[in-house]
């Protein structure tokens, strides 16, 4: 009977392993075997050039701003997106009238595709007709057509894809914190405060240590999403000024589709895996816990 | 010492501030799509007006323009097509291997499951170089058929994970019982698990369709020709002609397409967190 499941069982996730092996395992192969090859759009072959492409990228004045600007949007949103998340969810927890539609509104822009959520931002951020200039304007902070392009100066539009990754993530972080609060043991708290602990000392040394492993879920997760992530630079800045907002997804469309060099490309896109191999570590640990739990 | 009925009040207005700026924050761009869509164009491109209000009275020009003069409507039937062939071979592939995970294959499922979802985290953006060559070599590239092909290798993994939770809550009694009946025990899987299975089933073609209408870099790489398109890569891109946004039609085309998935999605949005966060919160 044990042997007999076992031959059915596999049988029944042969076809999805075989689909998975075939279009992620083979084109991650593939992609590890362009970047040490001198693999071109529109050439048949390609051959082996060893380390050449890693030392040209390394080289190069784009890469280094991608990468640098990579790690940066990553952290900054995370923390923004933590802090935010954290304060919201909170609000958010209690029920009162109306909670559905405004979770509603504020899920919005995590269930909208991202690539539209984008593109409205693109027209809050114009660079005559935005309605921050407008209000800025109004408010006297700027004379008329004298206020700064938001995607136009690279400080300015470091902070407006930091802005977006955050407007996009703070949802998704909420709904996970929700759902780890809902696990965490009501009575715990409530005896604090009969204790007498007040709100900021129930909040520091309960409430936040409690949700730690759900607080990390919540990263890993947005640290996946926004440092893999391509649409938000593309349709917002395209990576400029001058490379201000490139990062690693958006050289490697750039380098490998845009300029046909898949080599480059792949080498570009490679920097990001020691990060995916860090979060599946994190993960696995957080797996084999509640497994042993 | 402040009384408790004005720690109260206080406590409230704090309450409803948060709230209150955070829905402002995070929902205002599609405040500003609505704006935008009804806006008639010397109202929209004059800096001297108020943005916030109606100045001239609203049109429907740029949902004619949307609907009559653009692709939008082919981009929609497009993703439609894609969006339910990508579900049924998500499911086929899916409710096999999630069962066989969940039941078959012992101590061995729990791990093989773990692996499967740790390929959820290989980004499009890792893949997309080598994949646009295999696309090319099978001569799909510039059809949606490019994406019937890739998008399961994201909805596939995500949907086992998500089905091997469901039929693990479900008493294997159940089968057994069946089995005793007569019948094989892959009988008992398609004639019984599955058919009471259908909110999970429900569940994972759900969170299939709104992927397969998220997903933007894929369709990007593949696919060129204006007429193909999806409407996660047409509005953005091809609304926009030479350097000429036409913002009203570009606006109404967001908001209309990302309301009724959002709608969708939020629904079942409790499911999908439950999820992400297995292994966080036992």
């Amino acid at each position: 009977m044990a042997v007999e499941n076992r031959r059915l069982g596999a049988a029944m996730f042969f076809p999805a392993i075989a689909f998975i092996v075939l279009l992620i395992g083979a084109p991650f192969a593939l992609a590890v075997m362009y970047a040490f090859s001198d693999a071109r759009i529109g050439s048949p072959g390609f051959h082996y050039v060893g380390f050449e492409n890693f030392r040209s990228i390394l080289q190069s004045p784009s890469f280094q701003a991608a990468l640098r600007n990579s790690i940066v949007f990553t952290v900054c949103a995370q923390i923004i997106v933590i802090v935010c998340s954290t304060i919201l969810s909170i609000a958010l927890e209690k029920p009162f009238r109306g909670r559905k539609f405004v979770r509603f509104l504020i899920l919005l822009p995590w269930v909208a595709p991202i690539s539209l959520g984008a593109i409205g931002w693109k027209w809050i951020l114009d660079s005559i007709y935005s309605v921050i200039t407008w209000v800025l304007v109004w408010a006297h902070v700027f004379k008329p057509y004298s206020a700064p392009m938001w995607l136009g100066e690279p400080h300015l539009a470091m902070a407006s894809v930091i802005l977006v990754h955050c407007w996009r993530l703070i949802p998704f972080s909420t709904v996970i914190m929700l759902a780890g609060r809902t696990a965490i043991p009501k009575d715990i708290p409530e005896a604090a405060a009969i204790d007498g602990a007040g709100f900021w000392r129930t909040l520091f040394q309960i409430n936040i240590p409690m949700m730690a492993p759900i607080i990390s879920v919540a990263v890993l997760f947005g640290t996946i999403f926004t440092f893999t992530d391509m649409t938000v630079v593309y349709i917002l800045t395209a990576g400029g000024p001058f490379d201000s907002t490139q990062v690693l997804p958006s050289l490697a469309f750039a380098t490998g589709i845009q300029g046909s060099d898949l080599a480059a490309g792949a080498a570009i896109s490679i920097f990001l895996v020691p990060v995916l191999v860090l979060i599946a570590y994190f993960m696995l640990r957080a797996a084999h816990r509640a497994e042993v739990a | 010492m402040p009384s408790r009925n004005e720690q109260r009040f206080w406590a409230r207005a704090l309450h409803i501030s948060v709230l209150a700026v955070f829905v402002v924050l995070l929902a205002f761009p599609f405040y500003w799509m609505v704006i935008a869509t009804f806006k008639q164009n010397i109202d929209l491109y004059n800096v001297e007006n108020n943005p916030f209000i109606f100045n001239l009275r609203p049109t429907l020009d740029h949902l004619k323009l949307l609907f009559f003069d653009t692709g939008y409507v082919r981009w929609l039937a497009n993703t439609a097509l894609v969006g339910v062939l990508v579900v049924f071979i998500t499911l086929v592939l899916a409710l096999p291997a999630a069962y066989a995970l969940a039941r078959l294959t012992g101590r061995w499922g729990q791990r093989i499951g773990i692996a499967i979802f740790l390929t959820y985290l290989v980004p499009p953006t890792l893949l997309f170089i080598p994949l646009s060559r295999v696309v090319a070599l099978l001569g799909l590239q510039d059809t949606i058929w490019s994406l019937v092909l890739v998008y399961p290798s994201f909805t596939v993994p995500f949907s086992i994970w998500l089905l091997m939770g469901f039929f693990k809550s479900i008493p294997s009694e159940l089968e057994d019982a069946a089995m005793v009946d007569g019948l094989t025990h892959f009988e008992a899987f398609y004639k019984l698990v599955v058919p009471i299975s259908t909110s999970g089933i429900l569940t994972v073609v759900i969170f299939t369709f709104t992927l397969v209408t998220q997903e933007f870099v894929y369709a990007l790489t593949f696919i060129s020709p204006e007429s193909q398109q999806m409407v996660g890569v047409g509005i953005p891109i091809f609304l926009v002609r030479g350097d000429v946004y036409f913002w009203g039609s570009l606006m109404a085309a967001c908001l209309i397409t990302s309301v009724p998935i959002a709608l969708l999605y939020n629904t079942f949005l409790d499911r999908f967190i439950a999820g992400f966060t297995v292994g966080a919160i036992k």
